[in-house]
């Protein structure tokens, strides 16, 4: 059996790292990452104008960013593709090629459940820092520009770091409206072999796990150390009972999903 | 585009049975799988608990595994892959019985398990160490320490996460169509093709899914209020 993985791995690097690219679209790992970035970058700035709506004192603002949150946790993100790609076209009267409904997809998705962290972050800073800022002479909208933001989005980049994790496993998804990405490569190669889906897919689950488990450390690294840059000095270890303003990736798995 | 009748679906005696029967799958998926995942789940934490340090690294792998793998690969793993390896007489004995369904409850179910096991622990973890030492003190042995004292606020911190991954799990139910199992989506699919009222039919099981999982996370709350302590904010 091993050398089954070996030989298929051997045999389709090329196509699970790139999928057919110069001679087809961008696939593989390759796409399955940019699907990920695109949507997590796009998403980003829309999140943090959800979570200013969603903490706003004005109702206009804060009822659909809350109903956007609320529509996006309780439905499933399939049924959210089906409605872009299915369904826009019917109202914008033009075909929407499978990877561009899947940045959109992900985009309306992962901006909700990253305003969610946003509007986390926020809320963890002491009160005192908005006061103060007030104080100083700053209007809401400069206090939040200048003083709050700067210091929730830099204790939230763990959390955004395990989102992005989250994307790339929700990428899978993309496989139901055949956008050529990691897990559609391996259905590909699956077809071809017939006889080996056992080798195939565990070669898949391995990928995926090595690419996620890797980002997981390193968004848990650098939540140690976020955490403990904002105790001033010492280790983690002190600064963990500290850095409570710190919105770790565990802390957001209760806020979110 | 014609204007917008769910009438014409939901009037329709044989439309509305296929988005019902799709409905019951997706229920006895969602249903089946929780609790396999909440009774794996608590094993998993049981296993942990012992005193071993090999164990504590199989159940760490096990999860870790779970929470880093998507969870259609592990669907796809189970159905197309590992069923692959079974012997016969037990594959024949599966596809006979709707084996999608059968793999999407295991493959939903164990990969649950991780996140319900974990939700556990740091709930488990968050009672404070003199819980244990004074229910000892009173004359309860461990396990009875930790059915009567531990487990009950345990249970209570882990609440808001357990009820979220709940949600998850019934939304991550609805994986099980790529596997070819006869959920709401598959009735969607179907019911689309017969009557091309689209948009209508995305938009009731659109809302199906998003009243349950509000319904869902709307009784979490409800429990989580209920079951704090008296005097506590």
């Amino acid at each position: 059996m091993l050398i089954n993985i070996y030989q298929i791995v051997a045999d389709n690097w090329l196509l699970l790292l790139i999928g057919q690219f110069p001679n087809g679209p961008l696939g593989g790992i390759a796409a399955t990452l940019l699907l990920s970035i695109l949507g997590i970058g796009l998403a980003f700035p829309l999140s943090i104008l959800v979570a200013l709506a969603r903490i706003s004192h004005w109702p206009m603002l804060s009822w659909p960013a809350t109903a956007l949150v609320y529509v996006m946790r309780g439905v499933p993100l399939l049924m959210i593709i089906f409605w872009v790609y299915f369904l826009l076209p019917l109202l914008i009267g033009r075909i929407v090629p499978g990877f561009v409904a899947m940045v959109c997809t992900l985009v309306v998705y992962e901006s909700a459940f990253l305003s969610e962290i946003v509007r986390a972050g926020i809320q963890a800073l002491p009160r005192g820092q908005m006061d103060a800022a007030r104080a100083l002479g700053h209007g809401h909208f400069s206090a939040m520009r200048y003083v709050i933001l700067p210091q929730a989005l830099y204790n939230m980049i763990p959390s955004i770091l395990s989102q992005f994790v989250a994307t790339i496993k929700e990428t899978t998804l993309a496989y139901v409206i055949n956008v050529p990405e990691l897990t559609f490569a391996a259905s590909q190669i699956n077809n071809q072999l017939l006889t080996k889906p056992f080798e195939v897919f565990f070669v898949l689950a391995i990928i995926y796990f090595a690419v996620c488990w890797t980002l997981t450390q390193l968004a848990n690294w650098l939540e140690r150390r976020i955490a403990a840059k904002r105790a001033g000095h010492g280790t983690a270890q002190q600064a963990s009972a500290v850095g409570a303003a710190v919105i770790g990736p565990e802390t957001v798995q209760e806020i979110i999903q | 585009m014609s204007s917008l009748d769910l009438s014409a679906i939901l009037l329709n005696p044989q439309y509305s049975r296929m988005l019902l029967d799709g409905f019951e799958m997706t229920l006895i998926v969602a249903i089946g799988s929780w609790l396999l995942a909440m009774s794996l789940g608590i094993l998993l934490l049981v296993v942990r608990l012992a005193p071993s340090r090999i164990a504590d690294r199989a159940v760490a792998a096990y999860i870790s595994y779970h929470q880093n793998v998507p969870t259609l690969v592990q669907l796809m793993l189970w159905y197309f892959g590992i069923s692959s390896l079974l012997p016969l007489v037990l594959q024949d004995w599966i596809s006979m019985h709707n084996g999608e369904a059968i793999f999407a409850v295991i493959g939903l179910g164990l990969c649950q398990a991780a996140y319900f096991s974990e939700d556990l622990r740091s709930g488990l973890r968050s009672v404070v160490a003199g819980q244990m030492e004074a229910a000892k003190a009173l004359g309860h042995g461990y396990i009875s320490a930790m059915r009567y004292v531990m487990m009950p606020q345990a249970v209570r911190n882990a609440l808001p996460p357990l009820i979220n991954h709940t949600v998850s799990l019934f939304k991550n139910s609805s994986l099980a169509v790529a596997i070819g199992v006869t959920e709401l989506l598959h009735a969607v699919k179907e019911v689309e093709n017969q009557s091309f009222r689209t948009f209508e039919t995305y938009l009731i099981a659109t809302i199906v899914y998003l009243a349950c999982s509000l319904l869902l996370m709307g009784v979490g709350a409800w429990l989580s209020r209920r079951s704090r302590p008296v005097g506590a904010t």
